[in-house]
Parts: structure tokens; sequence; C-alpha cells
């Protein structure tokens, strides 16, 4: 296979965290919001990421974005690892991946017009248009996303959350990106408008030949819209694979769970599924179980869980899951 | 703002068909629209404009120039020295025979722009320094912090007062001296705010998008933390005026023949016990009436610019 748009092998990134004490003497704790991920993006494919609030899943898409340093790994952009570049080649390379925020009226500046900010991305990277130009570039891409022409010159406040969140998609888009992370996109949104702005992604994305990383903490959203589908669980990556074969044939126990929590409108399916609803809460990332970190909420635990980490395993067309009990599990499994 | 940061891009007129684009209604207009329901920062703000028009016409207004001593009060400046219509001295004169009320606006326009001009610097110095050390955070916040420390735990007056001995005594001196600590405590809430701002997604969408720190500062964080530095400032000005009006009670700020309201007051009180009262009065109604203006000047606009924050 050719080199992918982007690889990225055993990324980890570890915040420094103080204990509630906050002595300024007490040593800080390493926080491991990432550890190992690895994934293959290529160009024009969509990834979705999926796991529970809390699992490290913004923190990933900060590292590849480069708000965040990753303790360890590398993120390979066109063969090029990002997280090594110098600052000159890093600042090149913004322009091709950029990212749409879970909150979309927390990521536009206050002070700023519509205008203003979908025009600043073409302000800094192609510096030399002229002002005729990035207005009727900010005006097309302003009518692609769905907003009006005449509200160019409008405060973020005096906008819906849903339109908010165009003004965000055309700030990614307006220097026609390779790559655009999208952090929940939808979830801070009105029922009514998320499948607006999933289609419109999903529209885009399609159109534009643009591969997209689009996170979300349920299947939901993103079996639609993915080609592909990465379950994260605590900061670890637990199953990698092709949308269909995910959502239909969920190896990892975890992602069984996360089947069983969104209902799968398909009667052959639905039979074979087990519904197991996953109890407790995620562990502290500050303390990670040892071993395998799902084992304390895992209905197929056993002590050996404990001992080692489960390596990735192939269950054949790129289906990769971190759990080695999963086959003798004798769960049902719908033929796929 | 608008001027200042080049905003016009989007002001001109649109393609053809695409109909026009009204004006949103920036934060700046509804801070305006709650400042304009408040009572008694209007009225101050209207007080302030009358004291600043005192100050830059009273002297077409004024029947003698706050130079001319008028002779014939001279030695009888506690019989015949009362203010009174009929002699044009309208507040009366001070102790040389000189018209009170030309003094008074001589006064006041130097106490007017000591403020003013502390304020301005300790705007624009302190919250270009104060964003700076915040933003970019670390070692070279460490340093540019501890610098404000060191210089905030000089004595401001004693700076003053070496100033004006060493370079002489003169309204520039004092101007500089007053730029030089008026900063401190702009860098150090500048800063304060900025922490937080630093840590709003937005500022994290510019550092993605790949925007460069001075834009960010420029653009994203100083429009961001004006509100704070308006009110702050606007608290500011009186502190500034009473510095100056301090240190020429002590007699060592302006010089005569210029004169501001310290040393009016300051004569003024030295004369009390010669009965000439309103030597004293005149320039105190103007200092106090401005203060305290500008004290419900910053209160009104601090509720119309951050009203989160109570
Ligand atoms: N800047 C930070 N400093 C310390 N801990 C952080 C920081 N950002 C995130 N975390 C921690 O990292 C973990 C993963 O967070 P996050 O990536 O936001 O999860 P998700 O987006 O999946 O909800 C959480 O435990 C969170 O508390
Ligand atoms: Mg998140």
């Amino acid at each position: 296979m050719s080199e992918p748009l982007l690889r990225v092998r055993d990324l980890s990134v570890t915040f420094p965290v103080r204990g509630r004490e906050g002595w300024p003497w007490a040593r800080p704790r390493p926080l491991r919001a990432v550890r190992d991920v690895s994934f293959d993006l290529a160009a024009g494919e969509s990834l979705g990421i999926v796991g529970e609030s809390g699992s490290g899943k913004t923190t990933l898409a900060r590292a590849l974005i480069g708000t965040v340093p990753a303790a360890a790994g590398e993120a390979r952009w066109q063969g090029e690892d990002l997280l090594r570049m110098p600052p000159a080649a890093r600042h090149r390379h913004r322009r091709d991946i950029q990212m749409v925020f879970q909150d979309p009226l927390a990521a536009l500046d206050p002070r700023m017009t519509a205008g203003e900010i979908i025009a600043e991305p073409l302000l800094v990277h192609e510096p030399r248009l002229a002002r005729r130009e990035v207005r009727a570039r900010v005006a097309q891409m302003m009518e692609r996303v769905g907003l009006l022409p005449n509200q160019v010159n409008r405060y973020p406040h005096e906008f819906s959350g849903g339109q908010c969140q165009r003004i965000n998609i055309a700030r990614a888009l307006v220097v026609r990106p390779r790559l655009v992370v999208c952090d929940e996109p939808v979830s801070a949104l009105d029922v009514s408008v998320q499948a607006q702005v999933i289609n419109l992604l999903g529209d885009l994305g399609r159109d534009l030949g643009l591969a997209l990383i689009f996170i979300a903490h349920d299947l939901a959203v993103v079996k639609h819209i993915c080609d592909r589908i990465l379950v994260f669980y605590l900061g670890r990556a637990m199953e990698l694979g092709a949308a269909r074969d995910v959502v239909r044939e969920p190896r990892h126990p975890y992602t069984r769970a996360l089947v069983a929590a969104a209902p799968i409108p398909d009667p052959a399916i639905e039979r074979g599924r087990r519904t197991a609803v996953l109890e407790g809460d995620l562990p502290s990332p500050l303390a990670p179980p040892s071993g395998c970190v799902f084992r304390t909420r895992c209905p197929i635990a056993r002590p050996s869980c404990a001992a080692a980490i489960p390596p990735m395993q192939d269950f054949g067309g790129g289906h990769l899951a971190a759990c080695p009990h999963t086959g003798q599990a004798g769960h049902g499994e719908a033929p796929g | 703002m608008t001027l200042l940061f080049g905003r016009r891009m989007f002001r001109e007129p649109l393609p053809p068909g695409t109909g026009d684009a009204p004006a949103g209604r920036s934060l700046w207009h509804d801070a305006r629209a709650r400042f304009v329901r408040n009572r008694a920062a209007v009225a101050s703000l209207v007080v302030l404009l009358l004291v600043t028009l005192f100050a830059l016409f009273g002297d077409f207004v004024a029947a003698w120039s706050n130079e001319e001593i008028d002779w014939s009060m001279l030695g009888s400046v506690a019989e015949n020295g009362a203010p009174s219509l009929a002699n044009g001295h309208w507040f009366g004169v001070d102790e040389l025979g000189r018209d009170l009320f030309a003094r008074t606006v001589q006064g006041t326009r130097i106490s007017l722009m000591v403020g003013i001009v502390g304020a301005l610097i300790s705007v624009v110095v302190g919250t270009l320094y104060g964003a700076t050390a915040g933003y970019f955070g670390g070692r070279l916040d460490g340093v540019m912090m501890r610098v404000v420390d060191v210089l905030m735990a000089i004595p401001y007056m004693f700076v003053l007062i070496l100033f004006m001995v060493v370079f002489g005594r003169s309204i520039l001196m004092l101007f500089i001296g007053i730029g030089l600590v008026s900063w401190l405590d702009m860098a150090r809430i500048a800063r304060g705010q900025t922490l937080n701002i630093k840590h709003r997604e937005f500022v994290e969408a510019a550092v993605a998008i790949g925007v460069r720190p001075r834009r960010i500062i420029l653009r994203h964080i100083v429009p961001n933390l004006l509100g704070v530095v308006i009110v702050y400032a606007t608290l500011l000005v009186p502190s500034m005026i009473i510095y100056e009006s301090f240190i020429s009670f002590l007699g060592l700020g302006v010089q005569e023949p210029d004169t501001s309201w310290g040393a009016l007051i300051n004569d003024g009180a030295s004369q009390m016990q010669y009965g000439t009262l309103w030597q004293l009065l005149f320039p105190l109604f103007f200092f106090v009436v401005t203060l305290f203006s500008l004290f419900f000047l910053g209160d009104g606009l601090r509720d119309a610019l951050d009203p989160n924050d109570r």
C-alpha cells in the first residue's frame, strides 16, 4: 500500500497534574490521556473515533493539530513527522489539517464578525491575497456551508448554535485543507440541527475529497458517515476496523457494550445481539487499571487480564481488536 | 477599535446581487445600551464633559488672564478679593491678586492632562506588557512579572521626587515619572485576564489555524481584555490626579506660574487662616466633583462591560 495521508504510530500524550492538595513542591503526577494509539488515514477517507467522555478523544485531536505536545510516538503526514518538525515547516502544514471544535460558540472570538473569523486562516496562509479576493472566498464559503451573505458582519452571539458550527466549518475549509478533525461537532447542538450539520460535513467531505476524523461519544453518529471506526477507552485504542465490521461484528467487549447502547434498525442484527449494559464509571486516568484498562468493567474479564496489556489482534480485513479472549467468550455474533 | 485593527474589510459593499450586509450588534453595542440605562454613570459623563469644556474654553470667557495681577487687590485680598460678578473675579483672587477663575482653568487643564496621559500610558504599555507575559507564560512571564514586582517595590513617591530633583521640575518630568509607575498595576491586571482568555477555545482555534503569537495577542487577547482595561483605566485617572496633587501639595510638582488642582488647594489651604476660604473651596470643588464623577463612570462602565462578573 502506498503511504497514507496520515500515519499515527504509538502516539501518547501525558499531562503533568498536581494533586488536589497542590503543594508547590509536590511532584506533578503524569496523566496519560492518550497511550500508544496507532492508525492510518488515507486521503479522502473518514475515520470515526468513538469513546466515552474523558477517554482522551479531544486530547488525541489536539495532539494532531499541534496544540498539545505529544509525549511519544509519531504522526507522519505524507511521510513527514508532524511532531518533530521545525516550527516553520509545522506552520506550513497547519493549513492542511484544520479542526472543528466541540463548543461552536466558544471556538469563535466574541469580538470578531463572522466574516473576519472565516477570513482569518486566509490572511494567515495566503497573506498576499487581495482583499477583494478574500471577500469573495469568504462569501463563497459562507454560501457553501449554508450561511446567508448578509450575515457576514454579524457577531457570533447573534447566531444560533447550528449557525455557529457552520461558521466553524467555513473557517476550517476556507484554506482548502486535506484533513478536518471534527471534535464532537454536534454534541453541543439541538437534536433538530444535529442531522443537518452531520450531513453538511459528510457532503463537504465527499465533494471536496477531504479526509475526516470524526469524533463522537457514541456509535450512532459516526457509523453512517465514516468509512472506518476507532474505538477508544481510557486513552487506548480498543478496536479499529471498517465501520460496517465494527458495528455488525464488534470484537471487543467494550465495543459490544457501545453497540448495545445504540439500537440498530435491523432485526437480523438485533436478534443476535446481547444487551450488555456497561456498569460503573470510567476509572481515573491517573491510576489506570493494570493490564487491560477495560477489565474493571468487562463482562468477560479473567485474572490474566490484569497481567499484561493485550496487543491488537487482527481479525482479518484490517479489523483489529485488543482482546485476546473475545473469540472464546461465546457471544452470539451475527453473520457479517 | 475598528480603526485601530483595520476591521473594515467587510464594511465595503458586497458583490451585486447578494443584498446588503447589515452591521452586526457587537458586544460594544450591548455594553453601550447597558451603560445608557445607568443614570448615575451618564450624569457623571456629562459632568466630566463640562469639566473638560471648562478646561478647554474657560480662558475665552475669563475676564482676566491667569498671569495678570490685579494691583487693586494687592494687600487687601481678604477684604476685596472675594468672588464677585462686578469686578470679573468670579472665583475671587488668590493671595497675589491673580484671578482665581483663570487659575482654576489652568490648574484643571494640567490635572486632567496628568490623569489622561497617565491612564493612556498605563493602558497601552500595561496592557501590551501584561498580555505578552500572560500569553507566553513560562520563563518569559516569570522574568517580566518579577520586573514589575521590583518596580512596584520602589515607592512611587520616591521615584517621582527623585525625578523632579535630578531632572528639574517640569511638566514633562512629571509625565515621565507618572508614566513610569502607572502601568505596573495595569500590567498585572492584563496578565491575570490573559491567563483566563488564553485557555478559551477561540484562542486554541487560532493557534491551530497557525495564527502567529503577535496577531493572537493583538487581535484575540487584547480586544477581549479591553472591557476590563477600560474600567480600570477610568479608576486610574483619579489616582493619577491624586498622585500629582499630592506631589504638588508637597510643593514638588508643577512650578509657578503653572498650577494644578493640588497646587491650588495647597495655596488655598495655607491662606485659610486669613478668611479667604474661596481660594480653597473653588479648586477643591472641581477636584472632588471630577473624582466622584470618574468613580461613578468607572462603576457604570464595569456594569456595562462585564455583565457576568456580578
Ligand atoms: N490540559 C489538560 N491538563 C490535564 N488533564 C487534561 C487536560 N486535558 C485533558 N485532560 C484529561 O485528559 C483526559 C482526557 O480528556 P479529553 O481528551 O478531553 O477526553 P474526551 O474528549 O474523550 O472527553 C481527561 O481525564 C481529562 O481530565
Ligand atoms: Mg472531548
